[in-house]
C-alpha cells in the first residue's frame, strides 16, 4: 500500500481510497461488460442524457449570446457502441472538434444545498476560448475538487469564482456565477465586497513581507479593523483553524518569510479563513510543497471540510481522491463528469474520466 | 558468424577535407578565449587602479595638509634669511637670460653644479608669502629652536622667532609697536611667558606677540588675532598630533575666514547636507509616485514607453541645463511671482525668493536627479511578485491597499537604492547650484536658531563649490591648494556618510523583507 511518502495516519484514513487506486482493481483485465454492468448498476444514478429534472437547467446552446451548438454525442449511439459501462465515450473527440458535450453529473451532487452556483459560464482569453458553458453546483460545507489535465481550465474557472481574472485585460466572460444566490457577475457587483466573501489560497505561499500576526489579520486590516481584542481573537482562531497556532504561537512577530514552504502555505490557509469566507478557493495548494508538507495541508482540509466549503483545484489525483467529497473532471474548458469522489474515481461514467483516473493519459 | 572480426575493421578512409573541424591539429589561442579573459581582467585592473589612486591621492594630500611641519631658517647668499615652512620642491631649469646674469657672479655661478641649466628650488612659505629659493643660492639651513607658527585670523600665517611681549596699556604708545619689556629676552623665555599668561585664568596682561620674522624683520601681532600659536620645532608627536587634531576641528566646526583661504568649512558641511535632505524630501516621494503611476495604473503602450524612454534620457541632460531651467522657471518665474504675492514690501531691491536660494537649489537637484529614482523605483515595483499582489486582492484589498501595503514595502529597499544613487549625484553636483544659489561665503546659515528657523529663500555655501572656489579664485591660490586636497576629502567622506546611513536604512529594510530559502 506504498503508495506514497506519507505518515500511517494519513494512509489509514484514506485506506478505501488508496485500495480503489490498486492498480489490480482498476487496470486489471475486465471480466465482461455484463460485470461492468453489475458494479455500475450499484451506482444509483447511471441514467444520462436527460437533463435531470431537480437540477433545472437548460441545455448547453439555449442561451442567448452563445453559438448554437451542435446536439452533443451523447447516449444512445455511444451507448450502443460501447455498452452500458461507458457512456460517454467519444466526448473527447467531440471536444476536440469544438463540440459542446453536456456534463455528466451524477444525481448525488443536487441533493446538498449549494454555496456556489455556476451557470453556463464561458470564458475568453482574448480571442482564445478557455471555458466552455461550465455548469457546477458546488455544495456548502463540503470539499469540492477539480481535476483534469493542464490547461483545462481548473485554475481558471477557480480564479473566476472570485474575479481574479478581472485583472487581466482581455479577459471576457459570458454566463454567470451565484454565490449563496448572489450573483458575482452582475454589472453592479462591487468586486472588493466580493472577494471579501471568498478566501483563496494560491499555488505557490504568498505570505506577505510582514509579521506572522500581520499576516493573518490583514483581511481584517483592510476594512480599517483596528480592535486589537477583535484582531488577537481572529488570529489565533485562524492561526488553530490552519494548525498553525501551535508551530507559531511564540513568534507570532516575526516575519512570515521565515516560515518553511509547509508553514508558509498553511499561514496563507489562516489568512484565508480569517475573514470568515463563504467560499474557500485552493489553486493547487500542495504543489510547491514535499510530502510532509502536503500531507499537513490535506490534513488540514479535511478538518476544514463541514466548517468550510471548499473548492480545490488540484493536479494530483490521489489528493483529490483523499481530501474531497466530490470531483469535477475538467477537459479542455468543459466539464466531463461531476459526481461523488469515490465514483469518479472508482466508477466513473466516462471513458475519458475513468481514463484520466487511471493515468491513462493526461 | 564465424566470419566475425576478433578486431574491429580497419575504418574505410575518410575523405579528406579541408574544412573538416577535425583536421585541424589544435584550436586556436582565440579560441581557447585566454586573451580575452586577459582582456577583461585587465580592464578591471585599470578602473580598479584608477580609482584606488584617486582616492589615495586625495586621502595622502588630504590628510597631510594640517600635519605641522618644521620651521627652517634658510639664509642666502644674496644675504637674504627666509623663515618659513618648506612648502614644496622642484627641479627647475634656469633661463639663458638668468644663466647669463649668473655669470656675472661667479661665487653664486661656481655653486651652479649642473651644466645644463637644471637645478632645484624649493619654495617657502613666510610671512610675506610664498617665496622660491635655489638651491645653488643657499648657504645656511637651520631649524630655529624656538621658532614660532603663528595663524592669525586676518593676514594669514606668521612664522618667526619670539620676540618680545607687549603688555596691556592705556598708553597709546605702546601702540606703536615698539616692544616696551625684555628687549633682548631669550626666545624661549618669551615663548613660556606667553604661554603660561595665555593658559592661566587670569586676564592676559599683554597686547602683542612681537617676532622676528625674515630678513630680520620684526612682526608685531596683536594676542586678539591669534587663532593658534605653536613653537614647532619643539613639538613632539604627540604636540604635533593635538595640533593636527586641533586643525581639523577648526576645519569642520568655524567659518572661512581671511577670504575662504584659512579657516574652516562649516558653513558648507550644512549647506551641503541641508540641501541634499531637501534635495531627498523632494525628489522622492516624487519620484516614487511618477513611478508607481508608471508601473501600476497606467497601461502598458506606446505612450508609457515613450514617458520611460524619456524620463531615461533625462538622467543624461547636462547638469548645468537643469541650472538654466531652475534658474530660469524656479527663480525667475516662480520666485518672482512668491515675492510679489507675499514679500511684495521688499521688492525691487531685495527678492526674496525670486533670486536662487536653497529651496530652488534643492528643487532643482530633485529634478536631475529624479530619473534615477523613477527607474530604480520602477524596477523595485517589477521586482514584487505578482503572487503577492494577487494575495493581497484574494483579500478583497483594493489596488490602493495592496500598493500601501504589499507593493511599496516591499519595493522599499529598491527605492532606497534609487535614493542612495540621488545622494550620489545630488550632494556632489556643482554646476546647476551655481546658477541657482550656492555662495562663495555666506554669511548665514540656512538653518539657524532664529525662526523659522529653516530659510529656504537664503543663498548657501557648498562643499563642491568651496573646492572650485579654493581652487581658481582664490587670491592665494598657493596657500589653498591643500585645502583642495582636504576640502574634496571631506566632500568624499560626506557623501560617503550619506550614503552609508541610507545603505543601512536599505539593509535594515532588506532584513526585514529578506526571503527565505526552503
Amino acid at each position: 500500500m506504498e503508495l506514497d511518502g506519507y505518515s500511517d495516519t494519513v494512509v489509514c484514513r484514506y485506506y478505501e481510497w488508496h485500495t480503489a487506486f490498486d492498480k489490480h482493481n482498476l487496470l486489471g483485465p475486465r471480466t465482461s461488460a455484463a460485470a461492468d454492468y453489475q458494479e455500475h448498476s450499484n451506482v444509483p444514478t447511471t441514467t444520462l442524457n436527460v437533463p435531470d429534472a431537480s437540477t433545472d437547467r437548460p441545455l448547453p446552446g439555449d442561451a442567448a449570446g452563445t453559438p448554437p451548438a451542435p446536439t452533443p454525442p451523447t447516449d444512445a449511439r455511444d451507448v450502443a457502441r460501447v455498452g452500458l459501462s461507458r457512456k460517454c465515450a467519444g466526448r473527447l473527440e467531440a471536444i476536440s472538434r469544438g463540440e459542446a458535450v453536456q456534463t455528466e453529473d451524477h444525481a448525488g451532487v443536487t441533493l446538498d444545498e449549494a454555496v456556489l452556483e455556476v451557470d453556463r459560464f464561458c470564458l475568453w482569453y482574448g480571442s482564445k476560448q478557455a471555458l466552455f458553458d461550465v455548469t457546477l453546483t458546488i455544495p456548502r460545507g463540503k470539499v469540492t475538487a477539480l481535476i483534469g489535465p493542464s490547461g483545462c481550465g481548473k485554475s481558471t474557472l477557480l480564479r473566476s469564482v472570485n474575479r481574479m481574472n478581472d485583472l487581466i485585460d482581455t479577459v471576457r466572460i459570458d454566463g454567470g456565477m451565484r454565490l449563496n444566490g448572489d450573483s458575482i457577475y452582475d454589472k453592479g457587483v462591487d468586486v472588493i465586497e466580493l472577494r471579501k466573501r471568498m478566501g483563496m489560497v494560491f499555488q505557490k505561499p504568498n505570505p506577505f513581507p510582514m509579521s506572522i500576526y500581520e499576516n493573518v489579520v490583514y483581511p481584517l486590516r483592510i476594512d480599517g479593523q483596528r480592535n486589537r481584542a477583535l484582531l488577537d481573537e481572529v488570529m489565533e482562531q485562524s492561526l488553530r483553524g490552519a494548525a498553525l497556532w501551535d508551530e507559531v504561537r511564540d513568534r507570532l512577530h516575526e516575519s512570515a518569510l521565515s516560515l518553511s514552504g509547509g508553514q508558509q502555505q498553511r499561514l496563507c490557509i489562516a489568512r484565508a479563513i480569517a475573514a470568515e469566507p463563504e467560499v474557500l478557493l485552493l489553486d493547487e495548494p500542495c504543489s510547491a510543497l514535499d510530502p510532509i508538507a502536503t500531507g499537513k495541508v490535506e490534513d488540514l482540509i479535511s478538518e476544514l471540510r463541514g466548517s468550510y466549503s471548499v473548492l480545490i483545484v488540484t493536479h494530483n489525483m490521489q489528493q483529490a481522491a483523499r481530501v474531497s467529497d466530490y470531483t469535477a473532471f475538467m477537459y479542455l474548458g468543459r466539464v466531463i463528469e461531476y459526481g461523488l469522489t469515490p465514483t469518479v474515481f472508482t466508477n466513473p461514467h466516462c471513458k475519458e474520466t475513468e481514463d484520466y483516473v487511471t493515468g491513462r493519459f493526461g | 558468424m564465424s566470419t566475425s572480426y576478433l578486431v574491429e575493421p580497419p575504418a574505410p578512409p575518410r575523405a579528406k577535407s579541408s574544412r573538416s573541424r577535425r583536421a585541424r591539429a589544435r584550436t586556436s589561442l582565440l579560441a581557447h578565449g585566454e586573451p580575452l579573459v586577459w582582456l577583461n581582467g585587465g580592464a578591471l585592473a585599470l578602473a580598479l587602479a584608477m580609482i584606488l589612486g584617486m582616492l589615495l591621492l586625495i586621502l595622502t594630500q588630504g590628510l597631510g595638509t594640517f600635519w605641522p611641519q618644521p620651521l627652517y631658517t634658510i639664509r642666502t647668499l644674496d644675504g637674504a634669511e627666509h623663515i618659513g615652512e618648506l612648502s614644496r620642491a622642484e627641479a627647475h631649469q634656469l633661463s639663458v637670460e638668468d644663466l647669463a646674469s649668473l655669470r656675472q657672479r661667479p661665487e653664486l655661478h661656481a655653486r651652479l653644479d649642473s651644466a645644463d641649466r637644471w637645478t632645484r628650488r624649493t619654495q617657502i612659505r613666510t610671512v610675506d608669502g610664498f617665496v622660491w629659493v635655489d638651491d645653488y643660492n643657499v648657504t645656511k639651513v637651520e631649524q630655529p629652536e624656538w621658532g614660532l607658527v603663528v595663524e592669525r585670523r586676518e593676514g594669514g600665517r606668521c612664522y618667526g622667532v619670539p620676540l618680545a611681549l607687549t603688555p596691556k596699556s592705556t598708553d597709546a604708545q605702546s601702540h606703536t609697536g615698539t616692544p616696551a619689556t625684555s628687549g633682548d629676552a631669550r626666545p624661549d623665555e618669551v615663548w613660556r611667558t606667553y604661554k603660561a599668561a595665555v593658559t592661566g585664568d587670569a586676564e592676559v596682561p599683554y597686547e602683542a606677540l612681537t617676532l622676528a620674522t625674515s630678513d630680520g624683520k620684526s612682526t608685531n601681532v596683536a594676542l586678539a588675532n591669534i587663532v593658534r600659536v605653536y613653537p614647532a620645532n619643539q613639538l613632539g608627536a604627540f604636540g604635533r598630533a593635538a595640533v593636527y587634531a586641533s586643525r581639523w576641528w577648526e576645519f569642520v566646526s568655524t567659518s572661512p575666514r581671511d577670504a575662504n583661504t584659512e579657516g574652516g568649512v562649516f558653513p558648507a558641511i550644512v549647506g551641503t547636507v541641508v540641501m541634499t535632505f531637501f534635495m531627498s524630501l523632494a525628489v522622492v516621494p516624487l519620484g516614487v509616485l511618477a513611478a508607481l503611476y508608471l508601473r501600476e495604473y497606467a497601461k502598458p503602450g506606446l505612450l508609457v514607453s515613450l514617458v520611460r524612454i524619456a524620463v531615461n534620457n533625462l538622467a543624461g541632460v547636462p547638469s548645468i541645463v537643469f541650472g538654466v531651467f531652475g534658474l530660469g522657471f524656479f527663480c525667475y518665474l516662480m520666485g518672482a511671482s512668491i515675492d510679489q504675492l507675499l514679500f511684495a514690501d521688499k521688492l525691487p531691491s531685495q527678492p526674496t525668493f525670486g533670486k536662487g536660494g536653497l529651496l530652488w537649489a534643492a528643487f532643482t537637484l530633485a529634478l536631475l536627479t529624479l530619473p534615477v529614482v523613477i527607474v530604480a523605483t520602477e524596477e523595485a515595483l517589477a521586482a514584487v511578485p505578482g503572487s503577492m499582489r494577487e494575495g493581497s486582492y484574494a483579500c478583497g484589498a483594493s489596488k490602493w491597499q495592496t500598493i500601501c501595503r504589499i507593493v511599496l514595502p516591499r519595493a522599499m529597499p529598491g527605492v532606497m537604492t534609487g535614493l542612495i544613487l540621488a545622494l550620489a549625484r545630488g550632494a556632489g553636483e556643482v554646476a546647476p547650484l551655481m546658477l541657482v544659489g550656492v555662495t562663495n561665503l555666506a554669511f548665514e546659515l540656512p538653518v539657524d536658531a532664529s525662526f523659522p528657523f529653516v530659510h529656504l529663500d537664503r543663498k548657501f555655501m557648498h562643499l563642491g563649490f568651496h573646492i572650485y572656489g579654493l581652487g581658481y579664485q582664490s587670491p592665494n591660490s598657493e596657500a589653498t591648494r591643500p585645502l583642495v586636497f582636504t576640502t574634496t576629502l571631506l566632500l568624499i567622506v560626506l557623501v560617503g556618510v550619506l550614503n552609508l546611513s541610507a545603505v543601512w536604512l536599505r539593509s535594515r529594510l532588506r532584513k526585514r523583507y529578506a526571503l527565505s530559502k526552503f
